[in-house]
């Protein structure tokens, strides 16, 4: 019974990372991609590392699992933010259509992201 | 237990397809930015990989390697996002 319940999560996960990897191809943006691809990843590898432990089922093995997947929730979202960060700083423009810029309205870009802000909102 | 024949292949090889998309927009991606969060996602797989392969095998010391990888590819990730900012490595 584990073994069913283990492997319907770990399928749940990987149809999660297929969605997610599918984003970071088809989408337009730098910044679409990470949103996009980082939430729905990190989700699936979650559920996929949820399913293994329900799988092996040993106190040990459950521990170090449950810091694994609470270290990769936090990381991910951080990383996912510096990188972000980064590449608005770095001054990649954003996509045609894209309606808001709040982080050059805030002044802390460069000078390629407010030359992309003024192309998006002409 | 037939299905179980049938589903672990089909489960490695959907994360395998993963991986090549991932492969795909690090070569092609059109700027930088798009390659190193290419890299950060490919990470992010590859942890659940190494969890699929501890499943297969029984062996409960990868659990270990998948928590080992997580720490490197966090440390990584923020080295190019440091190196990112301020450079102009698009076109």
């Amino acid at each position: 019974m584990n073994e069913k319940i283990g492997l319907a999560l770990i399928v749940i996960g990987v149809l999660f990372d297929i969605s997610g990897c599918i984003g970071l191809v088809r989408l337009p943006d730098v910044y679409s991609r990470i949103q996009a691809s980082t939430t729905c990843v990190v989700l699936g590898t979650t559920l996929i590392l949820v399913g293994s432990l329900v799988i092996l089922g040993s106190l040990p093995a459950t521990i170090k699992g449950v810091i694994c997947i609470l270290f990769m929730l936090i990381t991910s979202s951080v990383a996912a933010h510096a990188l972000s960060r980064a590449a608005h700083r770095s001054g990649v423009p954003l996509w045609d259509k894209s309606v808001v810029d709040r982080y050059a309205e805030d002044g802390e870009g460069d000078a390629g992201p407010e030359g992309a802000d003024k192309e998006a909102q002409s | 237990m037939m299905t179980t024949e049938f589903l672990v292949p089909a489960l490695i090889f959907g994360l395998l397809l993963c991986c090549a998309m991932c492969l795909y927009r690090i070569t092609q991606g059109p700027t930088a930015a798009d390659r190193m969060v290419a890299i950060d996602i490919l990470g992010t797989v590859v942890v659940g990989v190494v969890a699929i392969i501890m499943v297969v095998t029984g062996k409960a010391y990868l659990l270990d390697v998948a928590l080992v990888w997580a720490l490197v590819r966090f440390v990584g990730s923020l080295a190019l996002a440091k190196y990112l900012v301020g450079k102009r490595l698009n076109e």
